[in-house]
């Protein structure tokens, strides 16, 4: 066993290096990041690296509608992925809509985010009546399934990106609030906390100041994750005709603007888009899992 | 007397990812009919596994690696699974340590006792039910009938020892192999299951080994004793051998560390240090880092020695005088 | 057991109660109730009588009390689109749902179990890891792009089966059902697989590590130390006390799986609620919207009783506790 070797490090680590290391030890995992990180990179860049800018009208020949992979335009541009049927080029295409689903997505988690985690703490902190109320109001919105919620807001309120977003929010939030509120109630039982109580420290003070950073890493996760859930929800609803608007398309709705071509043996419209959508879940998923295994050791398997 | 059971040079290994571990590393030692054999030893030191060793139920990533189980001749390790299992519960049955976690907590006893009856058994199921139902009767559970169609958690942690042995002795095995069955249980109720399976043992010719790490359990119990520490057996003889007589080390710490009447007062001694890791246990005395007397020889394995008839230890350096 | 399940009625009775003050409150104070309930196609004189006619003029908890005696009595209004009783409408779309997504739950069953069980007996077989890795894929997959996919390899390249609709469908108690003919069959198969996806990888990934925390348990060594077959101990032993938590689970996903037939109803244009009520958003056609929210609701309070019984049956543990 070469082990032997490897056991005294010649300069205690800092956390940032463990946790580098800890997470480098997943080759997968580094590959997913490696994707994540691409796929923002490229939806930020969207307007300087795509081939067209395929919501500039102008660019677009309806006489290269429905071409497929591989072929060129009367310009003697190359459309690698095809174009859609009003001739748009679909790389193009793609990467805007990846800028609008990643939008959506992390927005609508990192909302969520501020809003659950919140509540969360507070209801940890407050306890009581308070707690009660926030946790069963936790507990009503996570025995119904996100996709119902998400139909049941929109049903309200109309179509429209912000919609979307209300609702995604609204989905999204208790979660975060669960694990927030579970992780502060480990952490309040704690030595520092009661030294910060007994400092007289002001309770909001305590509650973000000393709380809240020692409950970030469950809370890190989940976020991962949610953003996931949360561009995988949007895609649906824009799939299903309920999400973002015609005018800025997200991946879900350049999927089912191709629907109805796929029968007629024209997948690419339809499949690239997917295929983006389900590169960007899936890498996130990855990251999630990874981030979970070496920020909650206590979980793993 | 004819032997039951002879195990050979027995060795169970472990493969993990860290390495080899053996929890049982060649031991020898053989059971006669309606005779009890106490197998000693701390947690860890291998006893459970050569339980299941003999009745052929290790899991990967553990293996017999060497050695022969001669039940009534026949060696238990070459033998196909189908006929191994004919054996199980049949010939061979075991009871279990921890009372609470044998039963299955979803099933009815009677469903748990017939299943038993009928996997060795041509009979119907009324008259496997009744056999279970005598069986209850037998091992001393007052209204066996109406206890038959109960659940385990409805029963008190003795009596759920209770209905593990009748369970075992359903067939009238000819070897039982107790694995530490009394440890979780209250002391009253484990001298009265005590009593109960030696006149067991004594009336049907049963053979026993019984698993334990109390040498007070079987000072009154077993026939002949057997010390396990590391995987190994380190002295084995008559029960007037190893507690009178004892010679390994670790045999007088075992015994120096149990309470009795005439020491009162007097405290209790402790083996020093603790129990090593199997893995990659180096050769040698795997007792030497907490002995006494060990030194430079016992760093090369003690060969099993003959002392006096039947009194067998493994050690260079016997520890002969008395322990008060 | 009694006063359990009254507790359990009344709390159910309030999740209903809460779910139609957030129905209220979404309709007539999110929400402009006139634009809602009264077609945009009235003109002044309707738009008159319909605001008097639905009480709109009246103080808010006035309003509240009307909407919850309409709902008492079944009128949930009529359709904007169909002009039909939006709860008839509902109603004569439930069963094509219901089918949709029962036999999403037996795929489920018959998909997810033999494979969750091998994979937990074989962990490190090459199917047992594929179905693992397949998992995974099941949890993050967007359901409607897996439908399109099961559409354009299934019916648009190998042709095999048609890729919407219900298909020839027969009676059976006064309704239309697409499971007793060869062709409804054929187009009830890619929906149905495509809904039960998520469901297959949850059901897998709870029997593999059931099996897995059970294998090692004591009474499974128990079961197999009494001699019976390796069926009889994981067909019995092992699978009795993996069936509870998968019981729970798919019944509480019941409810999701009918939530979820929105999507694959749109997908493959199956006839079922979920597709009405997409189609009625679209078109804004709040009524119906309104008695699909409040089904469902119901339903899923349903569903959580009828689960909360199924468990309290299914584990004697729980059964025989007085819940009182």
């Amino acid at each position: 066993m070469s082990g032997m070797a490897e056991i005294a490090p010649a300069a205690p680590e800092t956390p940032l290096q463990r946790f580098v290391r800890d997470f480098t030890s997943n080759r997968l995992a580094v590959g997913a990041l490696v994707v994540v990180l691409l796929i923002a990179l490229a939806a930020i860049f969207a307007p300087w690296i795509t081939p067209q800018n395929p919501y500039d009208l102008a660019q677009l020949d309806i006489m290269d509608g429905r071409l497929p992979p591989g072929a060129s335009s009367a310009a003697g541009m190359t459309y690698w992925l095809g174009t859609d049927d009003q001739g748009r080029d679909m790389l193009s295409g793609i990467i805007y809509g990846l800028r609008i689903s990643l939008i959506v997505g992390i927005g609508s988690a990192l909302i969520a985010g501020v809003v659950g985690s919140t509540l969360g703490l507070v209801a940890a902190y407050a306890g009581g009546r308070v707690e009660t109320a926030i946790m069963r109001l936790v507990d009503l919105q996570l025995s119904f399934p996100a996709i119902l919620v998400a139909l049941m807001i929109l049903a309200f309120l109309g179509k429209g990106i912000g919609n979307v977003m209300i609702a995604l929010v609204l989905v999204e939030w208790a979660r975060y609030a669960r694990t927030a509120r579970g992780a502060a109630l480990v952490e309040r039982r704690r030595e520092y906390i009661e030294a910060a109580e007994c400092l007289a420290l002001p309770r909001w003070r305590v509650l973000f100041r000393h709380l809240l950073p020692n409950c970030l890493p469950p809370l890190i996760v989940i976020g991962t994750i949610q953003i996931a859930r949360a561009i995988t929800l949007e895609a649906t609803l824009s799939f299903l005709g309920l999400g973002v608007p015609i005018t800025e398309p997200s991946l879900g709705l350049l999927i089912a603007n191709g629907y109805q071509y796929m029968l007629s043996g024209q997948y690419w419209i339809s499949f690239y888009p997917g295929l983006a959508l389900l590169l960007t879940i899936m890498a996130i998923n990855l990251v999630g899992d990874q981030l979970r295994d070496v920020l909650n050791p206590r979980q793993q398997r | 007397m004819t032997t039951v059971l002879d195990v050979r040079g027995l060795s169970t290994h472990f493969t993990t990812r860290a390495g080899i571990v053996r929890a049982v590393d060649d031991i020898s030692f053989s059971v006669a009919r309606g005779q009890v054999l106490g197998l000693v030893g701390e947690s860890g030191s291998g006893k459970s596994v050569t339980g299941f060793s003999i009745l052929g139920l290790i899991d990967p990533p553990g293996r017999i690696a060497a050695g022969r189980v001669l039940f009534h001749g026949v060696d238990l390790v070459a033998l196909e699974e189908r006929e191994l299992r004919r054996l199980r519960g049949n010939r061979i049955a075991m009871i279990f340590q921890d009372p609470m976690m044998t039963l299955n907590p979803v099933l009815r006893i009677d469903t748990q006792m017939i299943e038993t009856v009928r996997a060795h058994a041509r009979v119907s199921h009324a008259e496997a039910r009744t056999r279970a139902r005598d069986a209850l009767g037998m091992v001393g559970i007052a209204s066996p009938e109406e206890r038959l169609s109960a659940y385990p958690h409805q029963f008190s942690g003795g009596m759920r020892q209770r209905v593990a042995i009748a369970i075992a002795l359903l067939h009238r095995p000819d070897l039982i192999i107790a694995d530490e069955p009394t440890t979780a249980l209250d002391v009253t109720i484990q001298a009265q299951i005590l009593a109960e399976m030696q006149t067991l043992s004594r009336e049907h010719g049963t053979a026993m080994i019984w698993i334990t790490h109390d040498l007070s359990v079987v000072a009154g119990l077993a026939d002949a004793i057997a010390v396990m520490y590391a995987g190994r057996i380190v002295e084995t003889g008559s029960v007037g051998d190893v507690l009178d007589r004892p010679l390994h080390p670790y045999t007088h710490g075992l015994i120096g560390s149990v309470p009795s009447r005439n020491r009162r007062g007097a405290r209790l001694r402790q083996i020093p240090g603790l129990t090593p890791s199997l893995l990659n246990l180096p050769a040698g005395c795997a007792f030497r880092g907490r002995c006494a007397r060990a030194d430079a020889a016992c760093a090369s394995d003690p060969p099993a020695t003959e002392i006096a008839a039947g009194h067998v230890l493994r050690c260079f350096h016997p520890q002969l005088e008395v322990v008060a | 057991m009694t006063a359990w399940l009254l507790r359990r009625l009344v709390q159910a009775a309030f999740v209903v109660l809460a779910m139609t003050v957030i129905l209220f409150i979404g309709l007539h104070v999110i929400g402009n109730p006139i634009d809602i309930l009264i077609s945009p196609e009235a003109d002044q004189a309707d738009r008159a009588r319909a605001i008097a006619a639905l009480g709109l003029d009246q103080p808010l908890w006035r309003q509240y009390a009307l909407f919850l005696w309409g709902m008492l009595h079944g009128d949930l209004g009529r359709s904007f689109v169909f002009h039909e009783p939006a709860l008839q409408l509902i109603g004569e779309r439930l069963p094509a749902t219901l089918e949709l997504a029962v036999s999403a739950v037996l795929l489920a069953i018959v998909i997810g179990i033999p494979l969750g069980l091998y994979a937990g007996l074989y962990p490190n077989s090459l199917l047992g890891r594929s179905a693992m890795a397949g998992s995974i894929l099941g949890f993050s997959l967007p359901t409607f792009w897996v439908g399109l996919m099961l559409i354009m390899l299934f019916a648009v390249r190998l042709g095999w089966l048609p890729s919407t609709g219900r298909g020839q469908t027969a009676l059976l108690f006064g309704i239309r059902w697409s499971f007793l003919t060869r062709d409804g069959l054929a187009h009830l198969a890619m929906p149905a697989f495509n809904l039960a996806l998520g469901n297959i990888a949850l059901v897998l990934r709870l029997v593999r590590s059931g099996v897995r925390e059970t294998l090692p348990l004591d009474y499974v060594r128990f079961a197999r130390a009494k001699g019976l077959r390796p069926a009889r101990v994981v067909g019995v032993h092992v699978m009795k006390n993996i069936m509870i938590p998968v019981v729970t689970v798919l019944g509480l996903e019941f409810g999701g799986t009918i939530a979820f037939s929105v999507v694959t109803e749109s997908i493959f244009a199956w006839p079922g609620m979920g597709k009405l009520i997409i189609d009625s958003i679209n078109v804004l056609d709040r009524p119906v919207i309104v008695a699909y929210l409040m089904i469902i609701v119901l339903m899923f309070v349903a569903i959580n009783l009828v689960v909360d019984l199924l468990y309290t049956f299914l584990d004697p543990r729980v059964r025989l506790e007085d819940r009182g």
